[in-house]
Parts: C-alpha cells; sequence; structure tokens
C-alpha cells in the first residue's frame, strides 16, 4: 500500500513541476526532488470542498515532513491559507504550521513573518488562537533571537483586547514564554518593555473570564521559571485571586503566592485591619493554610503539597497548624493528645473509662475565640481529616518535609502521624509510615505512641507490616518497656505471619544495636535465665527464639557487660547462628574459652584497604605477563582468577568488582586456550575434537561478555568498549573455527561479510576510544581493513588467525562503583515436600516473592522462567505493579505465576528461576536513534540487524514440587 | 424592598421539631416537617394551625422540602400531609424517599402499639403521604413551578442527607438541615458552591464547640473493642438503627478485615437489617473510600458481622454486639446488658448521648448498682466506655460552610438559643453579615436587594460595547437603548426598534441657541474666522464649511447672519439634535466665549 502511495505521489510529481515551474518563486525551485510539498499541493489544489481538503490535511498530517522539505510545505500551506474561506481548514493549516515549525533542525525564522502577516486579516478567534500558538512554537523555537521575540511579543500583546477568551489565553501563554526576563540589558526600550510584561500579564489577573485569569497566572509563573524575579506588588493581587470563584484561578493563585512567599520572605507586610506587620513567608504561609479548607479539593491538594516545601516560615506559625484550640460548651477542652500525654507523664496508664474524662474545664472568653481567620490555625489538622485520601496524602508528604527541617515541630505532629496510621486508605498509612521513617532521626517515640504504632503490626497487608519493620529499625525508643513492648508485638507479629521473618529479624537486629542499654536489663527475663536452676535449652529452630537471640547479640555488640548474663547453649546458640546467619549476628568479643569467632572478627574489620590493593596488585601481574611463556600465562590466568574468586566471596563490598575482572580474565583465558590448540596445524576435518573445544569457548566468551555487559550495574563506557572488543575477538574465533571445519567456500562468504560489518559497526560506536587501544586485535585489523575488504574469505580467515595471534591483552579499566545483579527468591523455598496438586488444563497461581539487587530498570528486564521436567520453558514477564522500591538499588518482586500442564502420573518438580532479558540495540554505548517528535504516528523503526536479545539467568532456580492432576469426569 | 420572611415553626432557638416557613418573592416553601422527642402532646408536632386557620394547606404552600429522614426533621409529615391535608409536592432526596417510611412505620408503632395513642397516622397514611413525595438528584435543578426553583447538595450527617437551596429569580434562600464537615467511615464532608444565597438557614448544635480530630475517637474506640475481645471479653454496644450504627459497623469491619480477628461481630436484626440493604443500594451517596472499592467490595457487604440471634447472647468466647436501642432504656440492648453486666471482662461502649433517666445515662454517670424492675438489683461489673460519635458540624465547620456559601444573611435555626448567641456574635464579626435567630412563632425579615434581569438583543450589545474604551468586566457599564416593559418582562431596545414596535414616529428634537458675536466684518468673513477657530479647538472632530456658507460639526450647524439693526454685530446661530446635547452645549460656551483676537 505504502508503494503503491509513493508510486503516485512521484507519478503526480512529475506533471505538476511542469504546470508550476512558472509561478514558483526562486525558493520554491529548490524543490528538486519529489517531495511531500508538491504531493499536498496537488492534493489541496483538487479538493473541492473544504471538507475535503481537510482530510488531506489530515492524512499529510500522519506523515514526516524532511528537514529539507519543510520551508517548501510551509509555504504552499500558506498560500493555501489565504485563499481558503473555511475556518476549519485554516485552523488546520495553521496547526500544522505549528507541528511544522517543531521539525528537528529547521530554523523557523524565515516563515515568521508570513506567520504574523496571517494574523493581520484573520477574523475568526479560534484560527487566531491557533495561529497564536504556531508563533509560540516559533518563538520557542528560536532562543537566540531576542529581536523576534521582542516582536512576537508585541504581536501578542496587540491581540490581548482580543473578545474572546481562547485568543487572550494564547497571547498570555505566548507572552509568558516568551517574554523578556533579562534585567540587565543595556538598552532602555527593552527593559522597559520587561517591567511592561509583569504589568501586562497582571492587568489581566482582573480580567472577566477566569480561563484568562489562570492563563495569567500561569504565565507569570512561566516568567518566574525562566528566571524573572517577579514583583513583590504582585503579592497583594495574587491574594486577592484567592478568593476567585474558580478553583483553577484559586489553584494557580496558590502557586503565584508559593512563589512570591519563596523570593520575598522576608519582606514586611501589613496586616488588615490591624497596625501590625508580618514577614511575607508567614503572611502566605496562613493565606495557603487557609486554603487547605478550600472548596475545591484540587485546591487542597495543591495548597497541601505547597505547605511542605515552606521552610522559612517561623515556628510559631508552623506550630500553630497543628493547634485547634477545642472547647466545648465555650470552654476550654484538652485534645485527647495533650491528655494522653498528661496521663504518660503523671505516670498514669491510659484510662479513659470514665465519661466526662474529657469534660471541659475552664471557662474561656467569648470575645478570644477566634473561628476562622486565624490563617495557620489547624491546617493539617484539617488537611489530615479531610475527605479525599489525595489531600491527606498531600498533608502527610507536607508533614514529612516540615518536620524533617524542624526538630521541634517533628515532636509535635508525631501524634498526628501516628493517627494516620489507622486510616482507611492504605496509601495513606503507608505513607504516614514512611513519613514517620523519615522523621525518625528527630523523635523518639514515646509509651504510649509506640502502643498505638506497634498495633499496626497486625495488619493484613504485608506492605504496611514492612514498612512499620523499617520504621522499627530506625526508631528511638526511650525506655525498656517500650523495647520488651516492641518485641512482644514483633513476636505476636512473627506468630500470625510466619513469612515476615526475614524483616522481623532484621527489624530486631536494628532495635538491638540502637538500645544496647536498653536491653540489658531485659536479658535475664529474655533469655529466661534463673540465677539458681537451670532452664530448659530452647529450640534452636524456633523463629521466635532466634528473633529474641537476635535482638540480644546485636545489643551486646556495644555492651561488653552483657555476655556474661548468657548461659552455656547461648554461647552455642551464637556460634550456630554467626555462621547461619551471619548477616543478622555481629561478630562478638566473647570471654575466654569462646575462642569461635574472635580470629574472625579483627581480619574483617581492618580488611578495607589490603583486599582492594590485592586486587589491583593482582591485576597488574596478570597484565604484565606478556613476557612469559603460555604455560605461564594460563597458570598465573588460572590462580588469579581463582583469587578473586575467593575475594569476591570474602569481601562483600567488592564482590562485583571481583567478579567482574574474574570474568573478564576467563574469558581471555578462554581465548588464550582456543588458540593454543593443536588443530590450526593440521588439516582441519582430522581434529573435529579438539575443534569442538575451540568452538566453545567462542560461544562461551559470547555469553560471558553479555553477562559483563548487562549484569553489572555502574559499567562506564571504557568497560563497554573491552567488552564488546572481547566479543569482537570470540566472533573472529568462531569465524575461523568455520572456516576450518566447513567444506567450500560459500558459506564463509556470508559470514567473512557480516564479521567485517560487525568491525565496521564496532569502529563507528567506539571512534572516540580507539586511540586507547594500541595493538590490540582491532586496532590490527583497522590497519588491515582495506585488504581484508577486497581478499578472498580463506585470506580472510588467515589474516585474522594471526591477528588474533598477536594481538595484545587489553587492560581492563575499573570503575568507581560495580555490583552485580543479584537474585534471591525468598518464596517458594522450595523446600516443600507437598505436591502442589491442581487439574490439568486448569492453572494454579504459584506467589513467587524475591528480592533483587543493583538491577537497573527491573520492570522491563526481569522476567520469570519456569521449565518443566519435559524440557518445556515458559517466560513470565511480572507486571510493572509487582515490583517495589525498598531502598536504592533494592528492588522486590512480589508477583503471581500461573502454571498449567498436562496430567502426570506423579507429582514432579519444576524450576522456577529469574531471568534478566538484554537486548544488545539498548547497550549503554550505542548512540540512542533520535525519536522523531513530529508525529506520534511514526511508524515503528525497524528492528536493527544486529540486535541481540537474550537472557541472562540471574539467580538460583528454586524446584517446585507440582502434581496436575486429570480432570475428573 | 422586596423581602424574605422566614418563621420558624419549630427548632426555633430549639433543637428538635424543625420546620421553617420561608416566603420568598411570593412563593412559600416549608423546609423540613419534624416531631419533637420530648414531648407526647400536640406539642410535638409544629402548630400547622399559624399557616392558615381554614384554607387548605395546599393554597398557601408552595412546596415542602425535606432535608434528611431523622424523625425531627420528618416525623410530622403524615400528619401534616394526610391530616391535616396537604396535596402539593413534596421534596426529598432518593434515599431519603427510602427509608424515611420505615422510620415512620416503626415511629407509628411505637406510638400505637406500645404506648396504645389513638389519634395517630395510620400506615396506609404514610404511603398515601409518600405517593406526594417527588424524589430529586443531588445538584439537580428542579424547577417548582416556573419560578421556583430548588437544588439539593450533598450534606454528610447520614445517607441522604441534602441542603437545599431555594431560588425565586435572583433571591435565593439555602437550608442546610443537619450537615457534617468533617467525613467519617461512611459518608463524605458537606460541600456547597459559592452560590451567595440571600439567606442562608443553619444548624447550630454544636455553635460553641470545636471538636477533636475523629482519628482519636476512632483509634480509642477501635483499641479497646480489639482490648476486650482479645481478653476474651463481649462488647456490647447499643446505637440506634440508622446512621452511626452503619458508621461503626463499617468501622469494625474494616478493622476485623485488617487486623484478622476472628472473633464474631453482631447486630440486631430488624430495622437496621433493613436499612443495611438501603445503604448497599444508594453507594452514591457514601464517602470516597466505599466508592472507589464498591466494585471489588460493597463495604456494607460485611464479611465479619452477621445478624444477631437471642440464643447468641449466651455463646462462650469473645463476641461484639450491635443491639438496639441507644440509650438502653428498652429492648435487646437492655436484656443482653443483662446478662452481661455481671462480669468484669465485658465492656459496654455507649457511643451518643443518653437522656437523663434512661440505664444508659445511670451507667455513664458512674452508678454500679442498678434497680430493675421487679426490685431486683442489678451489679453492673462490666467496663462502662463512653465514646462520642456524632455527626453534626461543630463551630468550625459552620463558619467554613458560611465561608463556602457566602451568603448575605445568615439565620441560625436548631440549637439552643445561648449557643446561638455566640456564634451570632460571632458571624456577625468576622463576616460582616447579619445573623438572625428567631424563635418559634417569630417572623424575620430580611430586605433583599436583587437585580433585575433584562433582555438585550445581541446586534445592541455589540454596538455598544464596541463605542468607547474596551469592556472592563469588573466595572458596570453605560448603555444607551430604550428600556421596554411589556408583559412582565423587561428588554432593552435600540430606540428605532422601540418605536417600530410601538408604533410610534421618530420627532427630532433640536436646541437651537443664537450667539451674538461683534464683529464688523463680512458675514463670510465671519464665518471663516469661525470655522478656522472651531477647526482649531476641535481637532478630534470632522469641522466643515459647507458651500452655503454655513458650518457644520459633526451634526451641529452653525450659520451666520448679520444683525438686522447693527451691521456690526453677527448672529451665530447653532442648531443641534438632542442626541448631540454634550457637544452642543460644549460648542455654545466655545462660541459665547467669543473670537480669538485675530489679526
Amino acid at each position: 500500500m505504502a508503494a503503491h502511495l509513493k508510486k503516485r505521489v512521484y507519478e503526480e510529481f512529475t506533471k505538476v513541476v511542469q504546470q508550476q515551474h512558472e509561478d514558483l518563486s526562486t525558493k520554491k525551485l529548490r524543490l528538486t526532488k519529489p517531495s511531500k510539498s508538491a504531493a499536498l499541493h496537488v492534493d489541496l489544489c483538487k479538493a473541492t470542498s473544504p471538507a475535503d481538503a481537510l482530510q488531506y490535511l489530515l492524512q499529510f498530517a500522519r506523515k514526516p515532513v524532511e528537514v529539507e522539505s519543510v520551508e517548501g510545505v510551509v509555504r504552499i500551506l500558506l498560500e493555501h491559507y489565504y485563499k481558503e474561506n473555511d475556518a476549519s481548514v485554516r485552523l488546520k493549516i495553521a496547526s500544522l504550521l505549528g507541528l511544522l515549525s517543531k521539525t528537528a533542525g529547521f530554523s523557523p525564522d524565515c516563515i515568521m513573518d508570513d506567520a504574523i502577516n496571517t494574523l493581520q486579516n484573520e477574523k475568526s478567534h479560534q484560527v487566531l488562537a491557533q495561529l497564536l500558538d504556531t508563533l509560540l512554537v516559533i518563538g520557542t523555537k528560536l532562543p537566540e533571537n531576542p529581536s523576534v521575540r521582542m516582536r512576537l511579543v508585541e504581536v501578542a500583546c496587540k491581540h490581548l483586547t482580543d473578545s474572546s477568551h481562547g485568543v487572550r489565553n494564547k497571547c498570555l501563554q505566548l507572552i509568558g514564554c516568551l517574554g523578556p526576563v533579562e534585567k540587565g540589558v543595556a538598552k532602555e526600550a527593552e527593559s522597559q518593555a520587561a517591567k511592561d510584561v509583569q504589568k501586562i500579564i497582571g492587568d489581566h489577573f482582573n480580567d472577566q473570564d477566569p480561563r484568562v485569569r489562570t492563563a495569567a497566572i500561569k504565565a507569570m509563573l512561566q516568567l518566574h521559571e525562566r528566571g524573572l524575579k517577579l514583583q513583590q506588588a504582585i503579592y497583594s493581587q495574587a491574594c486577592k485571586l484567592l478568593a476567585d470563584d474558580y478553583e483553577q484561578v484559586r489553584s494557580a493563585a496558590v502557586q503565584l503566592i508559593w512563589v512570591l512567599s519563596q523570593l520575598y520572605p522576608e519582606s514586611i507586610v501589613p496586616i488588615p485591619s490591624s497596625n501590625e506587620e508580618i514577614r511575607l513567608v508567614d503572611d502566605a504561609f496562613g493565606k495557603i493554610c487557609h486554603m487547605v479548607s478550600d472548596g475545591s479539593w484540587v485546591v487542597r491538594v495543591q495548597a497541601a503539597k505547597l505547605l511542605g516545601s515552606m521552610q522559612q516560615v517561623s515556628s510559631h506559625f508552623l506550630e500553630q497548624t497543628l493547634d485547634k484550640k477545642l472547647m466545648s460548651d465555650l470552654r476550654r477542652k484538652r485534645t485527647a493528645h495533650e491528655r494522653a500525654k498528661e496521663l504518660y507523664s503523671s505516670g498514669e496508664f491510659s484510662s479513659g473509662r470514665k465519661w466526662g474524662d474529657d469534660a471541659p474545664k475552664e471557662e474561656i472568653d467569648t470575645g478570644a475565640v477566634n473561628l476562622i481567620e486565624s490563617g495557620a490555625c489547624g491546617a493539617f489538622v484539617h488537611g489530615l481529616e479531610d475527605e479525599m485520601y489525595e489531600v491527606r496524602i498531600a498533608a502527610v508528604e507536607a508533614l514529612c518535609m516540615l518536620a524533617q527541617s524542624s526538630p521541634s515541630f517533628a515532636e509535635k505532629c508525631l501524634d498526628f502521624l501516628v493517627d494516620m496510621f489507622n486510616d482507611e486508605i492504605e496509601e495513606v498509612r503507608l505513607q504516614s509510615i514512611h513519613t514517620m521513617r523519615k522523621i525518625s532521626n528527630n523523635i523518639t517515640l514515646r509509651e504510649d505512641q509506640l502502643d498505638t504504632v506497634l498495633a499496626v503490626l497486625e495488619d493484613s497487608s504485608r506492605d504496611i507490616r514492612e514498612a512499620l519493620h523499617e520504621l522499627l529499625c530506625c526508631t528511638n525508643v526511650s525506655t525498656k518497656e517500650g523495647i520488651h513492648l516492641a518485641l512482644v508485638e514483633l513476636l505476636k507479629n512473627l506468630t500470625k505471619y510466619p513469612t515476615d521473618r526475614e524483616s522481623i529479624w532484621k527489624c530486631l537486629k536494628f532495635l538491638g544495636s540502637r538500645h544496647p542499654t536498653l536491653v540489658l536489663p531485659l536479658v535475664p527475663e529474655l533469655l529466661s535465665t534463673h540465677p539458681f536452676f537451670d532452664t530448659p535449652e530452647p529450640d534452636m529452630d524456633d523463629p521466635a527464639y532466634i528473633a529474641v537471640l537476635v535482638l540480644i547479640f546485636n545489643a551486646a555488640k556495644s555492651c561488653p557487660t552483657m555476655p556474661a548474663l548468657f548461659s552455656d547453649h547461648t554461647f552455642r546458640h551464637y556460634a550456630y547462628l554467626r555462621d547461619s546467619l551471619s548477616h543478622l549476628v555481629p561478630p562478638l568479643r566473647l570471654p575466654g574459652r569462646k575462642l569461635v569467632s574472635s580470629a574472625v572478627s579483627p581480619s574483617i574489620t581492618s580488611h578495607e584497604d589490603p583486599s582492594q590493593q590485592f586486587l589491583h596488585q593482582s591485576l597488574e601481574r596478570v597484565y604484565n605477563f606478556q613476557h612469559l611463556d603460555p604455560r605461564g600465562i594460563q597458570e598465573l590466568l588460572e590462580f588469579t582468577i581463582r583469587d578473586l574468586q575467593r575475594l569476591g566471596e570474602l569481601q562483600s563490598e567488592l564482590a562485583g568488582m571481583a567478579d567482574f575482572t574474574a570474568t573478564y580474565l576467563q574469558c581471555q583465558l578462554l581465548l588464550i586456550k582456543a588458540l593454543q590448540e593443536k588443530l590450526w596445524n593440521v588439516a582441519a576435518p582430522l581434529y573435529l575434537k579438539q575443534n569442538a573445544l575451540a568452538s566453545a569457548a567462542a560461544k562461551q566468551i559470547l555469553e560471558e561478555t553479555y553477562k559483563m555487559e548487562f549484569m553489572y550495574s555502574g559499567v562506564e563506557s571504557r568497560q563497554v568498549v573491552i567488552i564488546h572488543h572481547m566479543r569482537l575477538q570470540a566472533k573472529a574465533l568462531q569465524l575461523i573455527v568455520t572456516a576450518r571445519t566447513t567444506r567450500g567456500v560459500e558459506p564463509l562468504f556470508g559470514m567473512c561479510e557480516k564479521f567485517l560489518q560487525e568491525v565496521d559497526s564496532f569502529q563507528r560506536c567506539f571512534i572516540s576510544e580507539l586511540p586507547h587501544m594500541q595493538g590490540s586485535f582491532v586496532d590490527k585489523l583497522l590497519d588491515l581493513m582495506p585488504r581484508l575488504v577486497t581478499s578472498k574469505p580463506t585470506e580472510v580467515v588467515k589474516i585474522l588467525q594471526t591477528t588474533l595471534r598477536q594481538s595484545t591483552f587489553l587492560h581492563l579499566p575499573l570503575p568507581e562503583q560495580l555490583h552485580r545483579a543479584t537474585a534471591n527468591i525468598i518464596e517458594p523455598t522450595g523446600e516443600s515436600d507437598n505436591p502442589l496438586r491442581f487439574t490439568s488444563g486448569l492453572v494454579v497461581a504459584l506467589d513467587v516473592d524475591a528480592t533483587l539487587e543493583h538491577v537497573q530498570d527491573p520492570q522491563g528486564t526481569v522476567k520469570v522462567q519456569v521449565l518443566y521436567p519435559d524440557g518445556q520453558a515458559q517466560l513470565i514477564h511480572p507486571k510493572p505493579a509487582d515490583f517495589r522500591n525498598p531502598g536504592p538499588g533494592r528492588h522486590r518482586l512480589i508477583t503471581q505465576v500461573y502454571l498449567s500442564h498436562t496430567a502426570w502420573t506423579e507429582p514432579c518438580q519444576i524450576e522456577v528461576r529469574l531471568l534478566l532479558a538484554y537486548n544488545s540495540n539498548r547497550s549503554k554505548a550505542s548512540t540512542r536513534i533520535p525519536k522523531s517528535t513530529w508525529s506520534e504516528s511514526l511508524e515503528a523503526l525497524p528492528p536493527s540487524e544486529n540486535g541481540i536479545e537474550g537472557t541472562i539467568p540471574f539467580s538460583k532456580p528454586v524446584k517446585v514440587y507440582i502434581m496436575p492432576k486429570p480432570a475428573r469426569r | 424592598m422586596p423581602e424574605i420572611k422566614v418563621t420558624p415553626l419549630g427548632a426555633g432557638q430549639d433543637v428538635g421539631r424543625s420546620c421553617v416557613l420561608v416566603s420568598i418573592a411570593g412563593k412559600n416553601v416549608m423546609l423540613d416537617c419534624g416531631m419533637h422527642m420530648g414531648y407526647n402532646d400536640d406539642r410535638r408536632f409544629p402548630d400547622f394551625s399559624y399557616i392558615t386557620q381554614n384554607g387548605r394547606l395546599t393554597d398557601f404552600l408552595d412546596c415542602v422540602i425535606i432535608s434528611h429522614f431523622h424523625l425531627d426533621h420528618c416525623g410530622a409529615l403524615p400528619y401534616f400531609s394526610e391530616m391535616v391535608g396537604y396535596d402539593g409536592p413534596i421534596y426529598m432526596t432518593h434515599p431519603t424517599k427510602a427509608i424515611c417510611p420505615i422510620l415512620l412505620e416503626d415511629y407509628r408503632k411505637i406510638t400505637v402499639d406500645k404506648k396504645g395513642e389513638t389519634n395517630f397516622f395510620t400506615s396506609q397514611m404514610i404511603k398515601d403521604c409518600m405517593k406526594k413525595v417527588v424524589a430529586v438528584h443531588l445538584h439537580q435543578t428542579v424547577q417548582v413551578d416556573e419560578e421556583l426553583e430548588i437544588k439539593a447538595y450533598y450534606a454528610g450527617h447520614v445517607l441522604g442527607a441534602a441542603m437545599f437551596q431555594i431560588k425565586v429569580g435572583c433571591e435565593s434562600v439555602v437550608y442546610t438541615g443537619d450537615y457534617n464537615m468533617t467525613p467519617d467511615r461512611h459518608l463524605g464532608a458537606a460541600w456547597i458552591d459559592k452560590c451567595r444565597p440571600d439567606l442562608l438557614i443553619t444548624e447550630s448544635t454544636y455553635a460553641t464547640t470545636i471538636r477533636d480530630s475523629k482519628r482519636c475517637r476512632e483509634r480509642d474506640f477501635l483499641k479497646k473493642v480489639h482490648e476486650t475481645v482479645e481478653r476474651g471479653g463481649k462488647v456490647l454496644i447499643p446505637v440506634f438503627a440508622l446512621g452511626r450504627a452503619q458508621e461503626l459497623c463499617i468501622l469494625l469491619e474494616t478493622f476485623w478485615e485488617r487486623m484478622n480477628l476472628k472473633a464474631p461481630i453482631y447486630f440486631s436484626t430488624g430495622l437496621t437489617e433493613k436499612a443495611n440493604h438501603y445503604y448497599k443500594l444508594f453507594i452514591t451517596w457514601t464517602n470516597q473510600k466505599i466508592r472507589k472499592t464498591f466494585v471489588q467490595r460493597n463495604m456494607f457487604e460485611f464479611k465479619h458481622i452477621k445478624a444477631f440471634d437471642r440464643a447468641f447472647a449466651d455463646n462462650p468466647g469473645p463476641m461484639v454486639v450491635f443491639a438496639t436501642p441507644g440509650m438502653l432504656h428498652a429492648g435487646q440492648s437492655l436484656q443482653i446488658f443483662r446478662k452481661w453486666a455481671g462480669n468484669e471482662k465485658n465492656m459496654v461502649i455507649m457511643p451518643g448521648y443518653c437522656v437523663q433517666g434512661t440505664v444508659g445515662h445511670k451507667i455513664l454517670s458512674g452508678q454500679r448498682k442498678l434497680e430493675m424492675e421487679g426490685r431486683q438489683i442489678l451489679e453492673v461489673k462490666m467496663q462502662v466506655e463512653y465514646m462520642s460519635f456524632s455527626a453534626h458540624a461543630d463551630a468550625k465547620g459552620i463558619m467554613q460552610l458560611i465561608r463556602q456559601a457566602e451568603p448575605r444573611n445568615v439565620l441560625l435555626v436548631h440549637g439552643e438559643a445561648k449557643k446561638m448567641e455566640f456564634l451570632k456574635q460571632k458571624i456577625e464579626q468576622e463576616f460582616h453579615v447579619s445573623c438572625f435567630m428567631p424563635a418559634n412563632g417569630e417572623t424575620t425579615t430580611i430586605l433583599t436587594n436583587p437585580c433585575i434581569p433584562v433582555d438585550i438583543s445581541l446586534g445592541l450589545l455589540k454596538r455598544e460595547t464596541a463605542i468607547g474604551p474596551l469592556p472592563d468586566a469588573k466595572k458596570p457599564k453605560l448603555m444607551h437603548g430604550t428600556l421596554l416593559m411589556k408583559d412582565n418582562s423587561f428588554r432593552l431596545v435600540s430606540p428605532e426598534q422601540a418605536l417600530k414596535e410601538l408604533g410610534l414616529a421618530e420627532h427630532q428634537l433640536r436646541f437651537t441657541c443664537r450667539v451674538h458675536i461683534q464683529d464688523p466684518r463680512k458675514e463670510h468673513e465671519t464665518v471663516l474666522r469661525v470655522y478656522n477657530h472651531l477647526k482649531g479647538i476641535l481637532k478630534d472632530y470632522s469641522v466643515q464649511h459647507l458651500p452655503d456658507g454655513s458650518i457644520t460639526v459633526e451634526s451641529i450647524l452653525i450659520q451666520a447672519t448679520a444683525h438686522s439693526e447693527d451691521q456690526g454685530t453677527k448672529v451665530l446661530l447653532v442648531s443641534w439634535t438632542y442626541q448631540d446635547e454634550e457637544l452642543g452645549s460644549y460648542l455654545t460656551s466655545l462660541l459665547k466665549k467669543g473670537l480669538p483676537q485675530s489679526t
């Protein structure tokens, strides 16, 4: 179809050119090759009715236009524009003009005059608005041309008096985007204009149309964003707009007030109806707080969000936001929070059981009660109680930001945050837990607060519980009762939801290490030791007991007196746990006979630098092997690889680095081994066996290079070059091997050509890196390139073989940070002996829970693979929503995998594993193909030929026992 | 001066028996028609004879509006419509229409069957009454007749509660009914747009109270229930059938869901069950959370809450029971209370106010030994908790609503006089609007200043706006035209059209004026001098010298003749039409000053 159309265009073009040549201007004569403009022109001339013309234009808009022909197309469009009587067609043309001006690489200054001219005779308001939009596009494309911008702004100012809101809207937008912002322009006229721009926009704050008012405020904000310092005088105008009837105006006004408060925080403004004056930021804060109880929830969200970023506000204003003077029958009443606090400080635990416990106390002076105009008063109390959860979330976020900057406020808002843990919407609960975690440095939980916090541990949502564990990790608890309470609740949680095991242990680890002195008095009780009697040894496999031990051991780390309280079996258990759960149990300096760990602990702490040194030294050694004999090289490489692998196991920080280099050396080793084979000296067919070895080596190197490229985060382009170089070598090796083993030359032609293409693309991609690769394989290859291109395949192979042998081993520079992507499947555990039974033909859902570390963009790359015993493999793409991001570099995949199979006679195991998908096109070094912005309906780009997609398994497979039963009839 | 008259027949400086008469622009509307809980005689219903002594009510009232289904807002409706006699339309929202007859029937049963009263409305009357009801949707503008229109706004409080805007022409009144400005577990917050009514009639139950955050209350409630259940105790929550019962059910249901609790929750059958059915149906009237999640599960399809059976009360193990009535004065809740009172592990939670004399009030005030009928002494060992769950707006909420609606006057009803006084003072101080608080039977008159809409033809409008400086929306603009008052409508038309329509011929009104100038020269020279003089001054106008020796300035004609007696004096004749009065008089004054001393 497309081909057919193209043909038609060509055909028609020839005719058109002959007819049109006379009346085309000199510029149009440049259209020497078949172009879109000509075809468009024909179409438009043929159009008999406006509807037809519109159709043509719509079709035309779907196809992209090359940069060279844009101008021609624009001229033709303009020509038709003047002729056209129908407003809708003119509108479309105007919008096309804008679209065309956006074409990358096209400079629209040549069409600007025409565009401005069209404005003069236009009657239709809609078309006018569209034309102004086009001018805006043109203006934004020419940022370096102040005079053009000035002109456009003048045009816009002229049209500001239009009676249609659409036109005024666009004018304001244009002024906002293009209005001059530089203060220091030398010419007097221009600085005059700069002042005018603000005044002009400001005048439209009182426009009759709310849309224009909104546009005016937005334009002002736009000017601010572009760096113009807004005048303080606007503030009072903006304040008036807060009482506007329309929500979008109020919403924008809130933003404007916020901007001004950030610009002039310290200016003094008078309080109306009194002689007092306050700082502008405080005044603005009060006003925005007021908007938290606006009638429209959009405005409320906006206001609540902005409150969070007003950090310069004075503290007494800030604290008012949490204050809502309660009264009952005109008598002062204390809030439940105050009562709780009082009860707590008086030593009595919350009773709350008497009627009238909250009975109002002192009388209030009726004159002093201010019911509404108190500005900031209780803004957050209202925000947190709002009907819409969007507002509540925004309020919680704002609370978080303000609390982070003000410890005293953090202390005050604690009660409210704790209250939010009981919100009806889970998102809000989660958000408030996260917020609390963020401000936990500033706060210490009281016991009654801790009580409420811990009550949430029973929540049935896993996310909530885990967020709460994270929170407890970094909370400060004030008393030993608090610690005990937390432990008890966590253990309760553990029995109710055994799957939380890991998370709870981790939580207790931090709880212990943060509060050693509070744990100390609890130790005898927790371990149930008795001064006289031996108590029975607890069960070592009990997760609850392990949890207690984790708490105690972590506390003992910084509390040397604690081990004295341990009984014998505790020490034994320590040794066991130190080995099995080393990430949870710290090394302890235990007295005398317990020498289990004393040997290990010092070595770990002071290991940091030497290991790094060791890594570099061993690499140095390897890179200098040139003068060694082949056997020596191989041995050296083998030893080094072994060393590095061991180092990676020992030192978790260096694991990525060590693994990465070890893999690289492994590749080199394989290459060397393959090249040392005897087969190269003998006629090919005789050595099929070795040959298999060499080709296997080539294949393995290829795989390893993909792993190196895609499995590590932090790989830089320097490394990518080396990796690609290694891959090229492997491909050369493959070529040579194939050449050796196959008879006839025909298949070789294709392969050679492909290889040369690859060399070529390598050169293109990494041209900048080539100077660093002196003496390498590719360097030599490129020297020989002219010869290679012309010679026959057999010769090519020969040349390749010699270059491959002579080439030097490239130095692999190490990046600062290198992490290997790892995945660990937590669930299914693979321990179950009970097969998962389901009826064949139906599906069963298998819950998969895995942690991923150092995976970039897991949503796009991580897949789940299920391998059935019959060799059938299934690849599942988890939903993006299944990935959670608990911390930087960490991800968690919680998803369901649907299994199905035909009936089996016996239960059997299937394997589940995680794969990392890659696509060599996505390679970090390859230049990105610039995406065309011209039209969204571009045909998809054809996949480039050398894009290889593949997967790397990066987790241990887990076996799941399943049993599809035959369906019962 | 047009005025709005408001007379509360009930709820004026009082709570209960809500009934407010409003007459606005010749229309009479009755807002709510409630009964008083405190009386059992004639005082329980509003005094409808105030409206008319002997005529039919239908002739005096244009419509009746019921804000929500609580009996103190709708209890007198069958009496009013069937026994006193009213056949006009009654407006209420859909949920109110659905639930209202259930409550009325229940009320009738208690009064007639239990207390044995006669001369009370019958079931049939309730049915007949409900037939007169017209149901309205939120934000739907209903035309009662050609001029009167009403519109409902969401009010929170209970399912289906609404605020009503009553509008005639440009005058409007908003009646809030009962409303709640803080959302709760099952209903949203009241909302109104900036409708700027002439009068806002608002309830003021909590005029002097600012309430604590509802979260603390909820948390306390849940914590207490949870603790008791964990201890293995039983929890009794006496409630009234509708409203709070549903809120607490939702609260407990979600809590049970979240915390994975297993203890059973029961609610008493009968009324509550029926009401729950309606709550399930009217999802659109509930809060954001319920509306958003009902696709997965209707929150009122309780998973953990089951219907109660008398026998369950003796079951061992923990349980939570919602039982009616709410003040423990009779019925199921009292029965259960007697069974459970002896065990200190159990707990009773009173979620609302209790009237003096009820068991509820006694235990709340700390009495531990209760004398039951038959001289039994019941020792109360169970824990007694009080928890206030009230769905009225507090003082801040009322102020917030006033701020949202921006009324020109406020009128307080449904509250105690003393408390109203305080709020009234606050409203006047903060918003600078006048505030009224009439007692029952007292009429308040509010003067309004309504704007009168006038139709103008588009042509004239465009023509007039095109003249002079740009239109500035915020400023009034002067227009020229003819105001036609015909058939009760106003139109602004151009003079020509007015003449045409009225069939009148146009009369030209011209002013002429003679100005004497001392000038010895010839006539045409004088004319030339005048011409040059005027041309020099009136640069913006077209000044022409015509060949017949006259001068025109726009349409003003100036002619010069020599004085018949004194040739040295020239008489300038200036003539202009009525429309050019301004320019004409300016010209004459200019000419009177004389010509400049030229050479």
